[in-house]
């Protein structure tokens, strides 16, 4: 579980997120939705730590992330696997080289433990052997986000985060990757917290959903209750497209 | 201000590179791999230079000499106290600063624009001693050898054109080099190439590490990083010059 109380950030000033508080759920995805440069950025990387927050407080399970000493804080990144928007894989090493960075970089595993847990990982994001050593630069875009889920979970994760996973792919692959990412979710109880705007996603896969909107809580709710809400902001947001603008009118005339 | 700013914020970053790094194995390895990957790699074009270089000094100081009341060695000699004072060493650090400054801006900038660092910060690595620290200790550990070889291969460059252009005979060229010679002038300079070796290292990671942006930006930041390397280098070699030679 994850639990962010009044969290506040601004940069140079100007408060980009404000008041914010909600519990992400344990062995569930939770999602954070919103415009572009509503501040679900700044929220993730704020509760991951990477932009220090003017007040508030950011608990992992029984741990206040913002309080614990900076030797702590770093035995606890290891119990942190994040997806980032463009996979963020290191160019100079192989599919299986970058899997295996986590490993030998905090664990005494054996060279053949590595080489199990770093297969195991690749297998069940469904990366064939035949990819373990190519290079970032030699993979489909898809492949690229599987790999970078694989390289987040291989340490075993409590808490995976995703920085808008399914950007710049087809929607097909953006299927296999929600999919993925929840089954992961599920089979290893960890809490999951994706950044999104995609509200392909957000029906698929939202089991909680934050909606923010200039930096606050607008709403949240579960991918059930969305297409009922009443809530004019996220509304317009969700309803800017006419495909979901017409999955509500179907809804409502039964 | 902007000045100290970046003054202050390089010594930050000097003070996490310097921290004790996750795992030694781990550091060892990529040490290897940036002594091959920046200083192995530059052998090649410090032996170009140094050979054109060394051959027309050789041919310049025997024009510049051309009278029969200087003896022919002053050329042999010239040649030597420049590859040894202030080519091999500080010209060849303004070289490498284009070449492997704008490498490690390069390489350190991308990586932060494509989020890379932050997926080392977010698994709680000390992403600025990881990556800077092999750099800095490959560069200052190769730069000395550099410098040894550049002066070799000048003075071979010397050997091969002075007598090839007829400006000098090969026994002139020796003599002329092992006269008035000054052990010192080595150590003064492997000092120096040493502080070359840091500068050479640093300056660009540190404007590669906190580049901000894209590529244009990485672009951007490589071309400052080796122009303030070179006047660092400048400004390094007066004070030091100053220091250890007068």
């Amino acid at each position: 579980m994850i639990e962010v109380k009044n969290l506040h950030k601004s940069f140079d000033g100007k408060e980009v997120l404000s008041d914010i508080s909600i519990r992400f759920e344990k062995g569930k995805t939770n999602l954070i939705i919103g415009r572009s440069g509503s501040g679900k950025t700044v929220l993730l990387k704020s509760i991951l730590g990477l932009y220090p927050v003017d007040s508030g407080e950011i608990w992992y399970d029984d741990r206040n992330f913002l309080t614990i000493d900076e030797k702590q804080r770093k035995m606890m990144r290891q119990e942190i696997g994040m997806v980032f928007q463009g996979g963020a894989l290191f160019d100079s090493s192989t599919v299986e080289g970058n899997v295996r960075f986590p490993l030998d970089m905090f664990t005494r595993m054996t060279a053949k433990e590595k080489e199990n847990r770093v297969a195991f990982c690749l297998e069940h994001v469904n990366i064939e052997k035949r990819a373990f050593k190519l290079f970032p630069s030699e993979i489909s875009g898809g492949m690229q986000k599987r790999v970078a889920i694989a390289r987040a979970i291989a340490l075993n994760p409590k808490y995976l985060f995703c920085d808008e996973p399914n950007s710049g792919l087809d929607p097909e692959t953006a299927t296999v990757i929600d999919e993925l990412i929840q089954n992961l979710t599920r089979e290893f109880q960890m809490t999951t917290i994706i950044n999104t705007h995609d509200m392909n996603s957000v029906i698929e896969i939202g089991e909680l959903i934050l909606f923010i909107s200039k930096g606050r809580k607008e709403w949240v709710g579960t991918k059930n209750e969305i297409l009922h809400s009443n809530n004019h902001t996220l509304n317009d947001f969700i309803f800017a497209n006419k495909l979901y603008a017409q999955m509500r009118r179907d809804v409502e005339e039964g | 201000m902007s000045f100290f700013f970046h003054i202050g914020r390089f010594f930050v970053m000097l003070k996490n590179v310097f921290s004790k790094p996750e795992k030694h194995r781990i550091y060892l390895r990529q040490l290897f791999y940036e002594i091959e990957n920046l200083g192995v790699n530059s052998v090649g074009i410090v032996v170009i230079i140094s050979l054109f270089i060394g051959g027309i000094m050789t041919i310049q100081f025997a024009y510049a000499l051309a009278n029969p009341l200087y003896p022919a060695e002053l050329v042999g000699l010239g040649t030597r106290d420049t590859l040894l004072l202030e080519f091999s060493s500080t010209m060849l650090a303004l070289i490498m600063a284009g070449k492997i400054g704008s490498n490690i801006t390069s390489e350190i900038g991308t990586m932060r624009v494509t989020e890379q660092i932050d997926s080392l910060e977010i698994m709680g690595i000390n992403s600025a001693s990881y990556l800077i620290l092999p750099k800095i200790i490959a560069v200052v550990f190769i730069f000395p050898f550099l410098y040894i070889l550049s002066v070799f291969f000048g003075l071979l460059g010397g050997l091969f054109t002075g007598p090839l252009a007829g400006v000098i005979t090969i026994p002139e060229y020796v003599d002329g080099i092992k006269w008035l010679f000054e052990p010192y002038y080595i150590t003064f300079s492997i000092i120096k190439s040493l502080f070359f070796g840091f500068l050479v290292a640093s300056v660009p990671a540190y404007f590669g590490y906190y580049v901000q942006g894209g590529a244009l930006e990485v672009g951007k930041a490589s071309t400052k990083a080796v122009v303030n390397t070179n006047i660092l280098i400048l400004f390094f070699d007066l004070v030091l010059t100053r220091l250890l030679l007068t």
